[in-house]
């Protein structure tokens, strides 16, 4: 599903290089984990992915279902299949929350060639969904993200996930900020969307997500590149060690 | 926000030119069809004098420091080019739709004015009279919003307009009043003079909507008496006039709500002067603006120019302006408040916000506050600045095409401006109309 190869991202204001060389391979289906310490380059990979201005790939390449996602607009990666719930989701006053899903579901239905949904099916839908991630009418009618707070700023990101029924997802820090009975809502949301045909690269710094989403596979980046690979036992052997030895030991 | 060297330096085109004489304000009086006789001559006489002391603006008069004031100052406009344009804004509405021709009010294009605690006259008929209940207000209003600033165009107004509305609310009207302006004469110059008056505890909506003239320039006199309330929305000028001077010069009694909305999408070259005298205690004053300028078919170029006093106690008031600009569109906002000694407990606020969607646009602020009371609550913010990247890369992570995204962040922009219309039908007919400008262009 995703393949990401040699991936080399500097800023483009700057010359400084973020990602030295990322392999990475997500097949359908799988749920993989990125853990590392700040500044390794996780938040990056995932804005890159997804399109975000400010990066400049120098070299490698990354493609979503052999699609090559880096020479696509950020709309056309995600009319692709590609979503990303951000850390800090964004603020937008004067606009509802259900304008601006059903709006986000319409322009990628119809750049995909598919009919757009009616008000009646949009808001049955929408309604359907935001009732298992215990969002009320109220939190749809508001603005976007406005006065939301953490938790249900990240709960909100996971109903736009399930309104837009992404194949490939990426989950940017979505712990961060949360208490345990959001986490449980907000991986009890995503748990719901695991299938056959969808996939997960979920970034974290802490175990603790991991215990509510069960990866298949953990990675390790260190300085811009995946420096380990392994079973949820890595996650497990993070938690207890820290980085520190765990790296040392990659060298 | 810009600094005032890079003001100054950035508006060459009116410095260094000198203020009309008397032989330029001969000549602009001349090309008009002065009125005569009438209940408003008294009036009338007064303006002239005035006038003629005053006389026209000049690029040097503080108050016209950001606007050009010579095509306002030109004998005659330059006829319109675009075909006029039927605007179809608030038509699915209940309301009272009175017409105006080239200035002119059409009696029979308009409905029956007889309605429930409503008296209207069109101000060329009721002038043949000697006496009218409008006696004591019309330019009254005017000449009293001459302090501390001179107003030269309103003066005019008052001298020069032949036909205006004349509004008495006795009670609440049911229905919106709706002012709706055609032009067929490409090169009409008109003036229009209204004088609205709010009688204790009655209420009116007041709609405005459509192209005036080549040029125009407007008055809406309002006096609001104990406990009335008043909700202004106009979309004047809109899509197809070039050149446009709109007054609104209101008094603002005990206990009353005046509330002033005005949406502007294209046009050339714009002023509005709001000047508002909270004049009785308990009293709210909101006066508000969108403003959408594109200058890709010429210059744009849209001034605000507001002015409230709180002459009372325990007063609230607030100035919202946002413009949108693009393809060097001009925006400007001078807004002041004063509060005059023992207008204790007075709330007063303004926001001024520029978008500029490009390099070439300008927004331009001058808000002021002058306070001479120990207890109030006083501020004003502004700020210019471009599209937000972070909000824009959201939506377009979730699909929604670039110029779509433009659309919501732009509306998301206005927001707060928009939310100063309180009902809601007419904040959705105002929404929908922005909503599909806003497309087109996106598209265009």
């Amino acid at each position: 599903m995703l393949e990401i190869k040699n991936l080399h991202v500097k800023l483009e204001d700057e010359d400084k290089q973020i990602l030295n060389g990322v392999d990475l391979t997500v097949p359908a289906g799988e749920v993989h984990a990125i853990m590392g310490p700040n500044g390794s380059g996780k938040s990056t990979l995932s804005y890159v992915l997804s399109g975000r201005d400010g990066y400049q790939v120098t070299e490698g390449e990354a493609s979503l279902d052999g699609h090559d996602l880096l020479d696509m607009e950020p709309e056309e990666r995600a009319s692709a299949g590609l979503f990303l719930a951000f850390q800090y989701p964004v603020e937008i006053p004067g606009v509802g929350n259900l304008t601006f899903l059903r709006t986000a579901l319409n322009a990628q239905r119809k750049a995909r060639g598919e009919e757009e949904l009616s008000s009646a099916e949009f808001l049955k839908l929408v309604r359907e969904k935001a009732k298992t991630l215990k969002i009320d009418g109220e939190m749809l009618k508001r603005p976007v993200n406005v006065g939301f707070s953490g938790g249900e700023k990240k709960r909100n990101e996971i109903l736009q996930m399930a309104m837009l029924e992404p194949r490939m997802c990426i989950l940017d820090e979505t712990d961060s900020g949360l208490d345990v009975d959001a986490m449980r809502l907000v991986a009890d949301g995503v748990n719901a969307l695991r299938s056959p045909e969808r996939s997960f690269l979920v970034i974290t710094h802490y175990q603790r997500l991991l215990d509510h989403i069960k990866p298949d596979v953990v990675h390790i980046m260190s300085a811009g590149r995946i420096v380990k690979t392994g079973g949820p036992e890595l996650a497990l052997e993070v938690e207890r060690n820290g980085y520190g030895d765990l790296l040392a030991e990659v060298g | 926000m810009a600094d005032t060297a890079v003001l100054s330096a950035q508006t060459p085109a009116v410095e260094g030119k000198a203020r009309p004489g008397a032989s330029a304000l001969s000549a602009r009086l001349e090309a008009l069809d002065l009125p005569q006789g009438g209940f408003t001559a008294a009036a009338r006489r007064d303006a002239a004098e005035r006038l003629a002391s005053m006389g026209l603006p000049g690029a040097r008069d503080e108050y016209w420091r950001y606007t050009d004031p010579a095509p306002f100052n030109a004998p005659r406009p330059e006829p319109l080019s675009v075909p006029a344009r039927d605007a179809s804004l608030f038509s699915d509405i209940d309301r009272l739709t009175l017409v105006f021709v080239d200035g002119v009010f059409d009696a029979a294009a308009s409905d029956d004015l007889s309605a429930e605690g409503l008296q209207i006259e069109s101000l060329a008929a009721a002038d043949r009279g000697a006496d009218h209940w409008a006696v004591g207000l019309y330019g009254t209003l005017e000449a009293a919003g001459q302090v501390p600033v001179k107003r030269p165009f309103a003066v005019l107004n008052t001298l020069a307009a032949r036909d205006g509305l004349l509004i008495r609310v006795t009670g609440p009207v049911s229905r919106p009043l709706h002012v709706l302006y055609r032009r067929q004469d490409a090169a009409a110059d008109v003036v229009l003079h209204h004088v609205v008056k709010l009688e204790p505890g009655a209420e009116l909506t007041l709609l405005e909507t459509g192209g005036i003239g080549a040029r125009s320039n407007t008055m809406l006199e309002v006096d609001l008496a104990a406990g009335a309330r008043f909700h202004h929305i106009s979309s004047k000028r809109a899509d197809d006039a070039k050149l446009g001077i709109g007054h609104i010069f209101a008094r603002v009694g005990e206990g009353a709500l005046f509330k002033s909305f005005a949406l502007s999408v294209n046009g050339r070259m714009m002023r509005n002067e709001g000047v508002i005298e909270i004049a009785g205690d308990d009293a709210v004053a909101h006066i508000a603006a969108a403003v959408l300028g594109d200058g890709d078919e010429g210059a744009f170029h849209h001034d605000d120019t507001v002015f409230i006093t709180h002459a009372a106690e325990r007063c609230e008031s607030r100035q919202v302006f946002k413009k949108v600009l693009k393809n060097g569109a001009h925006g400007i906002f001078q807004g002041k408040i004063l509060v005059k000694p023992g207008a204790q407990k007075t709330d007063g606020y303004q926001i001024s916000q520029g978008l500029l969607l490009d390099e070439g646009s300008q927004f331009l602020a001058k808000p002021e506050l002058e306070i001479y009371a120990d207890d109030v609550k006083c501020s004003h913010g502004s700020t210019t600045g471009a599209l937000d990247e972070t909000a824009m890369f959201y939506l377009r992570s979730r699909g929604v095409p670039r110029e779509q995204a433009i659309v919501l962040l732009v509306l998301s922009f206005l927001a707060d401006a928009l939310a100063e219309i309180e009902n809601d039908e007419l904040r959705d007919a105002i929404l929908v109309r922005l909503d599909e400008w806003l497309t087109t262009r996106a598209k265009g």
